[in-house]
């Protein structure tokens, strides 16, 4: 008997009916394409479902001694929901085929059993099995791209600040809203000795698990590059990227900015690599750039070096770091935000601190995209420099 | 709905594709498989003509280097060129006009990669 034979589960009570199976079937059952084994009643016919999982489909009598067809057809399920049934009933017993159908029978065939019609409704029976199968293994398939990209949101979830440190002479706050498919968007605050805090945006490359494994690397080393040489952000980004570059064969790569603010003399020393230029708002809402370090995003060449640049901001000024989310979202026009826009968000409307300073920018951009879909994620982290000094 | 599309021609030894459209996270797949397989091993150089490309995302960026790394590995010359305003101010802040070689115009591009 070949092994891909589909077996069938015929039920019925007349002794006769096994035999006349195996010989009118029996050149199906010799080429391997059926195999058939029988039961004499519902209970039989459960137990035999329930020893051999490779039964691909029933057909059943309904009047049966001990438990009958309609009986069984409602167990079947509880025992394995993809196998299909077909009942065999009485020519014209209407009411018991409604009843059979509503209970979840595949198709029926009347008796006397006509072979070749029993043939084709196996045939079609099994077919649409098959289809079903086919469904089902696509599903699952699905369903373990979607856990995948679940497990990705959970990473980038799980690195983000939920704490805004704020220390003497400034306060910190930051958001995150990812896009729907996951993609690579983290930010860091970390206070460092002397007062001073040290903060970090960062856009991955790429979308998936590998970006966000990408992702949590990159936060880890710049964390421990920080902490080492607090002393110049360059430096920090040239550790990063070289630790980065090591064994990167996908070609992934993250821009980072990361900038050191010393309240004691309000001067915020920074280097970019590679990220959109943070935005500096002042009390009266207007706003510059901060210059470009000309650094090349993190992981693509080792050995590069990182530029830092440094600005005395003034009391109340707020620094309004972000990824391109902000920048590249897109209305239903097409148009990007822009840098310009960003800037327009401020003028004449000076936030008051840190968090709605960035509360505005998230507010501008969705009124900006409407029902324009979010195609990544949209970061904006804020420093503020303490109160304006009156 | 985003697409890119490349179109190649061959001058001697330079091939010179030119992508139009939009790349992002969604196509940039798509467009990373249209350009390797324009690309052939005895390319010796390749010129990325950009003029047409309304936008590039960084996976699209990604794609860009990807390229450039395989055909520095099989010893074959790259640059892009004929980048518009938004485009190069894309390279600009990711810092990628420091690592890939980047010409006016496709002339110069060809030009300089048969030096």
């Amino acid at each position: 008997m070949a092994d891909n034979a589909q077996k069938i589960l015929v039920v019925d009570d007349e002794p006769d009916v096994e035999t006349l199976v195996l010989q009118r079937m029996r050149r199906s059952i010799r080429s391997g394409e059926y195999q058939f084994v029988f039961a004499q009643n519902g209970v039989e016919a459960l137990e035999r479902l329930q020893s051999e999982d490779d039964i691909d489909m029933v057909v059943s009598d309904i009047n049966m001694p001990r438990m009958d067809g309609l009986t069984l057809l409602e167990q079947i399920p509880k025992v394995d929901p993809n196998i299909r049934a077909v009942i065999v009933s009485a020519y014209g017993d209407m009411q018991n085929i409604r009843t059979a159908m509503n209970r979840g029978a595949f198709d029926f065939v009347t008796k006397p059993l006509d072979f070749e019609d029993l043939r084709v409704t196996i045939d079609r029976t099994l077919r649409h099995m098959a289809e079903w199968r086919d469904a089902l293994a696509s599903r699952d398939k699905l369903v373990a791209i979607e856990n995948e990209l679940d497990v990705a949101r959970k990473i980038q979830q799980s690195i983000l600040p939920t704490e805004f440190p704020s220390g003497a002479g400034y306060r910190t706050f930051g958001n995150m809203e990812p896009a729907r498919s996951v993609g690579g968007d983290f930010f860091d605050i970390l206070p460092l000795n002397d007062g001073r805090v040290g903060l970090a945006v960062a856009d991955v490359s790429d979308k998936g698990v590998p970006a966000a494994l990408f992702m949590m690397s990159s936060r880890t080393t710049l964390k421990g590059a920080a902490i080492g040489h607090n002393d110049h952000p360059g430096e920090v980004l040239g550790e990063v990227n070289d630790l980065l570059c090591e064994n990167n064969d996908s070609a992934m790569f993250v821009t980072t900015f990361y900038g050191v603010y010393d309240p004691a003399s309000r001067e915020f020393d920074y280097a970019n690599g590679g990220h959109n230029p943070p935005l500096v708002v002042h009390p009266d809402g207007s706003s510059d750039l901060l210059p470009l370090t000309d650094g090349v995003a993190l992981g693509l060449m080792p050995d590069l070096p990182y530029e830092r640049n440094s600005v005395t901001l003034s009391p109340g000024d707020i620094v309004v770091m972000y990824t391109d989310g902000v920048t590249e979202a897109l209305n239903a026009g097409d148009e990007e935000f822009g840098v310009e826009r960003l800037q327009e968000t401020f003028a004449g409307h000076p936030p008051n601190g840190c968090r709605e300073a960035t509360q505005a920018v998230f507010e501008a951009v969705a009124a900006f995209a409407g029902d324009t879909p979010q195609s990544d994620d949209i970061t904006c982290l804020t420093l503020c420099t303490g109160e304006s000094e009156t | 709905m985003t697409t890119a599309s490349i179109h190649t021609t061959r001058e001697g030894g330079t091939l010179v594709a030119k992508a139009d459209g939009r790349v992002d996270g969604a196509n940039a797949r798509e467009f990373q498989d249209d350009l390797t397989k324009a690309i052939e091993a005895d390319d010796q150089a390749v010129v990325l003509d950009l003029e047409n490309l309304t936008y590039i995302s960084s996976a699209g960026l990604r794609v860009i280097l990807m390229t450039a790394r395989t055909l520095r590995e099989q010893g074959s010359k790259f640059a892009v060129c004929s980048l518009s305003a938004s485009i190069k101010e894309v390279f600009e802040i990711s810092g990628f006009d420091k690592i890939i070689s980047i010409q006016d115009s496709q002339a110069e591009a060809v030009a300089a990669l048969n030096d």
